[in-house]
């Protein structure tokens, strides 16, 4: 997993029928520091997360586990909002 | 697996139900020499691992939902041992 921030979503109408009422969100992954870390992506949203908010974040086929039964084509989850965080 | 040192607790109220007791840990993967290597991760600890403690890491979504005792859990990060020592000869 990897902190990200939330910093966009996207809409999406036509699309696989495994995605249907997903939210996807624009996420910018982050250093401990706050710095952003590589490129942003897209993830599905499995906790409320919002724009402007600090979240953790999968990688992989576990993001769809959420979502099971269903088989989320995805490969990137926000699986929990983070309160704070220390390094140190 | 890779290797880490421990730097860092995170603390998150809202997260999906499978994370409910996991300890977070933010883990800065390391090359053998001991110089940092990347981004520093979230990890689910697996074996009570401390901060500044050098650790096992396992990137594969099944092998750290073993670690955390849970399946189907939406994780693809785990500390699953807490290094003694690291003996490196190798040249690149």
């Amino acid at each position: 997993m990897n902190l990200a921030r939330v910093v966009g979503d996207v809409v999406v109408t036509r699309k696989d029928e495994n995605l249907v009422g997903l939210k996807l969100l624009i996420i910018q992954p982050l250093t401990p520091g706050r710095e952003p870390a590589g490129r942003t992506l897209i993830a599905v949203d499995a906790v409320g997360a919002g724009v402007g908010e600090e979240v953790f974040f999968v990688r992989g086929k576990e993001a769809s586990f959420p979502f099971y039964p269903v088989e989320a084509p995805v490969d990137a989850g926000i699986v929990g909002i983070v309160d704070h965080w220390t390094v140190g | 697996m890779q290797i880490g040192r421990v730097v860092g607790t995170v603390v998150a109220t809202q997260k999906h139900r499978k994370f409910e007791g996991a300890k977070l840990l933010l883990v800065q993967p390391l090359n053998p020499d001991e110089t940092p290597r990347g981004t520093a991760l979230l990890a689910i600890d697996g074996v009570g691992a401390g901060l500044s403690e050098k650790v096992l890491v396992v990137l594969e979504g099944r092998a750290a939902g073993e670690a955390l005792g849970k399946k189907a859990a939406p994780v693809d990060a785990a500390i699953v041992g807490i290094i003694d020592d690291i003996e490196f000869h190798g040249h690149l």
